[in-house]
């Protein structure tokens, strides 16, 4: 015990040492998430539109107004024709086009059917869908407006949002920048530390010393397990008081899971640190190979309902994915252990998993 | 020219030596892009309905019907009260929740008008924006159908109706299909090639200030341009391997239309990875060690990727975001692949982009060739 204690301490001492290490290690988070926070949405918003309106009048005036009035689009220009709007998608100074017929007005007043055309461009397919849904919702509450109600029947969805009424980004994405802060530098933070003992000789030295390696490991660990903790409690409190996201559950638990999470995450660096025999090697797995797949797999930014099934079930085992859920789950949702059993389970499952097959990559290169 | 020659050689010996970093270059883009490739999406394409139907009637049951039949609801749970409504959101068990209340066929007859509850998980954001979106066009497409098919109660608006009625028509140029891969694949090919690209360069000469052997080179006549063309050379030819494997892959597996032309994305992509590399360079210069570097290069490349529009939307932004972002390399590489590959740009278009990237390169291995020679000092 005593061996393992001096061994955290010669840790503790080389982490702290190194003082500009330190400083990325706990700074760099909190600028991403704060960063993030402010500047990253997933709503679609001051769309670029482009009215193609061949005879303005009062009614295609009063449907370019209800436009601005939303609050998403802004009309850049009002062109007569058709011409240049190639063009326009091209440099991408317009997102949307509408595209009105002649003589709105008077074709309204006589009841003919009005034929308008949407374009958008489709590069984006996920925000020009949303984006042409907005446009439809404004021309049709304008054209039901316009034609007046004689008779028409309207059903009135009273619309509520849980757990994030404003859609606010920031309550979004600052549980998923914690999951993803934590994954890639707790992973990063432990594969690199061991990879470079190995690299520079001094693993071989610890390893003939009496110290047991399964010591030494969790002795290289605990200093991380510190200090990932530090970065959980600057990104809840910078969460809290800068962005005011919402702790509804028990913070006991919240931390506690992070507890578990970091040591999910150190748990994979060290499988990595056992497979890697220098730090370009740990390095590329760590961060090449899991910042694209927790990025996309975890619901950070994906909605994971929306991915076809084999993804869905390959998303199963990214540990991310599992945490994005508790964490917004006590955070956003107030949920309580009850709901969250399953999730926590897996974690534990994968901890331990990853620590067997840690330590038995270790124990095989010992012999 | 001889000594870039033997430099460019020794460094190419010393990254094939290590197999394993040589599988890993290619093996982990090639993969990511095959498999990632399938993933992005905000369209969600079922989402889970719970319908809480207190009426029950012909026009509640045709209504939900309704919302099944075109294929973006699919309604999980029935229930006729609305206990249990908490519990299935927040188990995630159904994303949405309607409710239509008692008395909705009768007031639709006898008011015309009548309300029903929409309840959202919208703890995803967006997606539940455009749930909602998709729930009130079939809201109101029901509504037209009803006007015509509802008896009313007092027979005044009976009659031909002779309002004007709304044709609208959507057309989506350039993707017409909403296929999500096209938008991906030339992401996730510049998302791959900038992380490989960086690290690579970041990491290398980290390495050799770590176990010292960068100052024997600097005390070699070598000069510091190149040493630096030296180093760069061959990161760039790795990466831009990466790249055209990615643009063969974009084509023969995904079938990703080439409008424009080919020759000038890679001729861009040339130029952009001067400026990742650089990037890469800069980064070794002010960090010490290689767990600094590989800690400052993931958050600039995590900033880069999520600040480009490559996921999300620019335009939504806040202002100050989008100045930001023109300094931004990846987003301004991702509007020249959109543009030449997806809408079929020409150099006429995308020119002036090019050229700021070529300048932001200049700039950048500027600064970091200044800086090393002061480190080294």
């Amino acid at each position: 015990m005593s061996a393992y204690l001096g061994f955290v301490r010669k840790e503790a001492l080389h982490l702290l040492r190194d003082r500009q290490t330190l400083a990325i290690l706990l700074l760099l988070p909190l600028v991403q998430v704060l960063l993030f926070g402010f500047a990253v949405r997933t709503d679609v918003e001051e769309v670029r539109l482009v009215v193609v309106d061949p005879t303005p009048d009062v009614a295609t005036r009063l449907l370019r107004e209800r436009f601005t009035a939303s609050g998403r689009f802004q009309v850049v220009e009002v062109a007569p024709d058709t011409r240049g709007l190639e063009l326009r998608f091209r440099e991408g100074s317009a997102r949307q086009v509408l595209v009105l017929p002649p003589n709105v007005e008077n074709g309204l007043g006589r009841g003919d059917s009005l034929t308008i055309q949407l374009i958008s461009d489709g590069t984006d397919p996920n925000s020009s869908g949303i984006v042409q849904g907005y446009a439809a919702a404004v021309i049709q509450r304008w054209h039901r407006d316009a034609v007046g109600g004689r008779g028409g029947i309207s059903i009135v969805p009273a619309v509520r949002m849980r757990y994030n009424p404003t859609l606010e980004s920031a309550h979004l994405f600052v549980p998923g920048l914690m999951a993803f802060v934590l994954t890639i530098v707790s992973a990063l933070m432990t594969a690199i530390s061991i990879t470079r003992e190995k690299e520079t000789g001094t693993m071989e030295m610890l390893l003939v010393s009496p110290i047991r390696p399964a010591a030494i490991v969790t002795g290289k660990v605990t200093p991380y397990v510190i200090l990932g903790f530090l970065n959980v409690l600057l990104l809840l409190a910078a969460a809290r008081i800068v962005f005011g996201v919402p702790l509804r559950g028990s913070v006991l638990l919240l931390l506690t899971e992070c507890g578990l999470y970091i040591v999910t995450a150190l748990a994979l660096g060290i499988v990595i640190s056992t497979h890697a025999p220098n730090q370009r090697t740990a390095m590329l797995a760590a961060l090449a190979g899991l910042l694209m797949p927790t990025l996309m797999l975890s619901g950070f930014i994906f909605p994971l309902d929306s991915l076809p099934a084999p993804l869905r079930a390959l998303s199963h085992i990214v540990p991310a994915r599992w945490f994005l859920s508790v964490v917004r789950g006590i955070m956003v949702k107030g949920a309580g252990l009850a709901t969250l059993w399953q999730e926590t389970l897996v974690l534990l499952g994968m901890t331990a998993f990853f620590l067997t097959v840690g330590a038995r990559r270790l124990a095989i290169r010992l012999e | 020219m001889r000594i870039i020659f033997f430099l460019v050689r020794k460094e190419f010996l010393q990254i094939f030596r290590d197999r394993t970093t040589v599988v890993q270059i290619f093996l982990i883009p090639v993969i990511q892009l095959l498999v990632l490739a399938n993933a992005a999406t905000f369209d969600v394409r079922q989402t889970r309905l719970m319908v809480v139907d207190e009426d029950r009637s012909t026009v509640s049951g045709a209504l939900v019907h309704r919302l099944e039949g075109g294929g973006q609801f699919r309604a999980v749970r029935q229930a006729a009260t609305a206990t249990g409504v908490e519990e299935a959101l927040a188990e995630r068990e159904v994303t949405a929740v309607l409710r239509i209340p008692r008395g909705f066929e009768e007031d639709l007859v006898r008011y015309r008008r009548a309300p029903v509850q929409l309840m959202l998980n919208s703890e995803e954001g967006a997606a539940a924006g455009l749930v909602q979106a998709n729930a009130i066009a079939i809201l109101a497409a029901y509504e037209r159908e009803l006007e015509l098919t509802l008896p009313t109660a007092n027979r005044v608006a009976a009659g031909p109706d002779t309002r004007s009625t709304l044709d609208l028509r959507t057309q989506r140029w350039f993707n017409p299909t909403r296929n999500y891969k096209h938008y991906m694949v030339p992401a996730l090919m510049v998302s791959l090639t900038t992380i490989i690209g960086v690290l690579l360069t970041a990491q290398n000469i980290t390495r050799e200030k770590e176990i010292g052997t960068l100052e024997q080179l600097n005390v070699t006549p070598i000069s510091r341009g190149q040493f630096i063309v030296a180093k760069l050379a061959p990161f760039w030819l790795l990466s831009l391997a990466i790249f055209c494997i990615g643009l063969t892959i974009a084509k023969g597996v995904f079938g990703i239309p080439m409008r424009g032309s080919v020759a000038l994305v890679i001729v861009a992509a040339m130029i952009y990875l001067v400026v990742v590399l650089g990037i890469g360079l800069w980064i070794s210069t002010v960090t010490q060690t290689q767990q600094q570097a590989m800690f400052v290069a993931f958050f600039v490349i995590l900033i880069y990727l999520l600040m480009s529009g490559l996921f999300t939307p620019l335009e939504s932004m806040p202002v100050w975001a989008q100045h930001l972002a023109q300094a931004n390399p990846v987003k301004h590489f991702v509007f020249i692949m959109r543009a030449v590959l997806v809408k079929g740009a020409g150099l006429e278009t995308v020119g002036g982009t090019m050229l700021g990237l070529a300048a932001g390169g200049a700039a950048v291995l500027t600064v970091a060739v200044r800086q090393y020679r002061k480190s080294a000092a």
